[in-house]
């Protein structure tokens, strides 16, 4: 079994109005069946509203099933006995840095989680030390949180999470609010966790350049996953992800676009070099 | 209808252990119908910047002024410059707090105190500026979709009728479609009504799209301000200090470092298509 497998999870609110009479129910989460294997670097895309976050809430126990059932590394959510053990095995990092962050020096802050798991003080600090080395953030180990840059504050709630030693981690639109260079951070501080250190990944985003090094996409629409494969497979699919309210990266959609007007090119270019190769203008 | 900053700094802290000099002698022209797109990374003094334009922060010294007069002065009227100069902040859906759409954007223009009659005909107007459809319009803002949401906080403020419109990151968590939308949308007004409009972004590649003009600033300072082509060429320099130039750009420049002599002065997939094809042909 994957460390996330979910058998037709469904999710609904209730949506009432202003005296409280229920007006209807709102599938947010539509039989969704997946299974994530330790290790993987997945991604999940999908217009605002199709119901990722939504999703990803079930994978560390935030939200539970209506209907269907989730496994965390074999652990049925709903079973009370197990919660501590989820949240630990899978950690969540959201979009805004500035509300994750609760300690004065960041050291502290990352210390936060190991802390309240019981862990010895010793074992405390060498947790912190590693993780902030393995986000490439341990030379700002004694600053103050207010004053770095969101890239490096996003870096440091990732470090946060991996000083729990999660198997998993989570992450729900990273780098929304981040600059070119902050973007560029997170995404290599994850990827290096990803290859490095084994951890599974699974990476939320609206910035179809982030997720070329994914080994698995899942594309969401109205709840359900709408389309599943490499991100080669997917990004070969254009129009079907335009229709979905996506895109591809630029790379891809300019080598589209260049075969469209007759230029002999494969589907689903991922990289610069791909499409220098496929002009045949390798080094 | 222009603003010109003249030698404005703004320091926070001034005099204190802490002193940060936020702004440092911006030299700035806005005139009329320009689409800017301001661009620098996080800390670079985008944010400062642009609340200085409607006056709600001070300079510490340096004038700016609003079709020639000092804003500053003790005659000058803030409330109409706020009027004029409309903010969207980051993330303005969490701004809204009426029981419905229609009354949310009412809001402002019924502050200014005008006729009931002329707040909903502004109100109205600025809903399909935007272009959120009739049937929204009575229903709670909170049970819209995220990019609905948006473009109701918008129209908040263009119900203002502002002349110059600054939004700070418009499209932050939008999907790409949601992003494409509101920002079709805003040049569409632009072209429209001839507002001037500043699009503070983090995205290269929307402000490539759309803008006519990118300031780029770096540490308080406006290091560039110039066409978008023109502001891409120095793509290293712009890494220097955390931004980038478009993916598009870089691989232009890829294709002509490995012997296809394409011109490099691209920042669209859809201008590197007509560039890479004109030379495919040749």
């Amino acid at each position: 079994m994957g460390i996330i497998k979910t058998d037709k999870l469904t999710f609904e609110y209730i949506r009432r109005d202003e005296e409280g009479n229920v007006e209807g129910i709102t599938k947010a989460v539509d039989e969704v069946s997946l299974d994530i294997k330790p290790g993987d670097f997945a991604a999940i895309l999908g217009s605002n509203g199709s119901g990722k976050s939504t999703l990803a809430k079930h994978m560390n126990a935030i939200l539970y099933p209506t209907e269907g059932t989730i496994w965390v590394d074999g652990q049925d959510t709903t079973d009370e006995e197990y919660l501590w053990d989820i949240r630990q095995k899978a950690g969540m990092v959201f979009q805004n840095p500035d509300n994750q962050i609760i300690g004065q020096i960041v050291e502290e802050d990352v210390g936060f989680g190991p802390e309240n798991m019981g862990i010895p003080t010793k074992e405390i600090w060498d947790r912190v030390e590693e993780s902030l080395k393995a986000v490439g953030m341990y030379e700002f180990r004694k600053h103050s949180p207010n004053k770095l840059s969101g890239g490096q504050k996003q870096r440091v709630s990732i470090a946060g999470v991996i000083a729990m030693h999660p198997k998993c981690i989570i992450l729900d639109e990273p780098t929304a609010m981040l600059d070119p260079s902050g973007r560029k951070e997170v995404i290599r501080a994850v990827r290096a966790l990803n290859d490095v250190e084994g951890v599974t990944v699974i990476l939320i985003t609206h910035y179809m350049e982030e997720i070329i090094h994914a080994n698995k996409v899942f594309v969401m629409d109205k709840g359900h996953v709408a389309m599943e494969g490499t991100p080669r497979e997917i990004f070969s699919r254009v129009e079907e992800l335009k229709a979905l309210r996506l895109d591809v990266p630029q790379v891809t959609l300019l080598a589209y676009e260049l075969k469209k007007a007759g230029v002999e090119l494969p589907d689903g270019i991922l990289t610069t070099e791909e499409l220098l190769g496929a002009l045949n203008l390798s080094k | 209808m222009s603003i010109i900053l003249d030698h404005v700094n703004c320091i926070y802290g001034a005099d204190t252990n802490q002193e940060v000099k936020a702004l440092q002698d911006i030299n700035l022209v806005i005139p009329d119908g320009q689409f800017i797109g301001l661009i620098g990374h996080t800390g670079s003094g985008k944010s400062t910047l642009v609340q200085h334009l409607n006056g709600l922060i001070k300079p510490s010294s340096g004038t700016i002024y609003y079709n020639g007069k000092d804003i500053s002065d003790d005659d000058f009227n803030k409330k109409e410059l706020r009027s004029k100069v409309g903010l969207v902040f980051q993330y303005p859906e969490h701004q809204l707090f009426e029981v419905d759409v229609f009354s949310d954007v009412c809001f402002g223009p019924k502050n200014l105190g005008l006729s009931q009659k002329e707040v909903q005909l502004r109100a109205y107007a600025a809903l399909k500026l935007v272009g959120l459809e009739d049937e929204f319009f009575y229903q709670s803002p909170f049970e819209l979709s995220g990019g609905q949401k948006r473009r109701v906080a918008i129209a908040g403020v263009l119900a203002m009728k502002p002349e110059i419109l600054v939004l700070d990151e418009p499209t932050a968590g939008l999907d790409p479609k949601g992003r494409d939308e509101i920002l079709d949308q805003i040049a569409k007004l632009k072209n429209e009504t001839g507002i001037t409009v500043v699009l503070v972004s983090h995205s290269m590649e929307d402000v490539a799209k759309y803008a006519d003009r990118i300031i780029v600033m770096n540490h308080g300072s406006v290091m560039y301000d110039d066409e978008p082509m023109k502001v891409f060429r120095h793509f290293k320099e712009l890494e220097e200090v955390g931004l980038a130039a478009p993916q598009v750009t870089y691989i232009m420049h890829a294709l002509q470092e490995r012997g296809l002599s394409v011109n490099t002065d691209v920042s669209t997939v859809e201008e590197a298509r007509d560039e890479i094809l004109r030379v495919l042909k040749n």
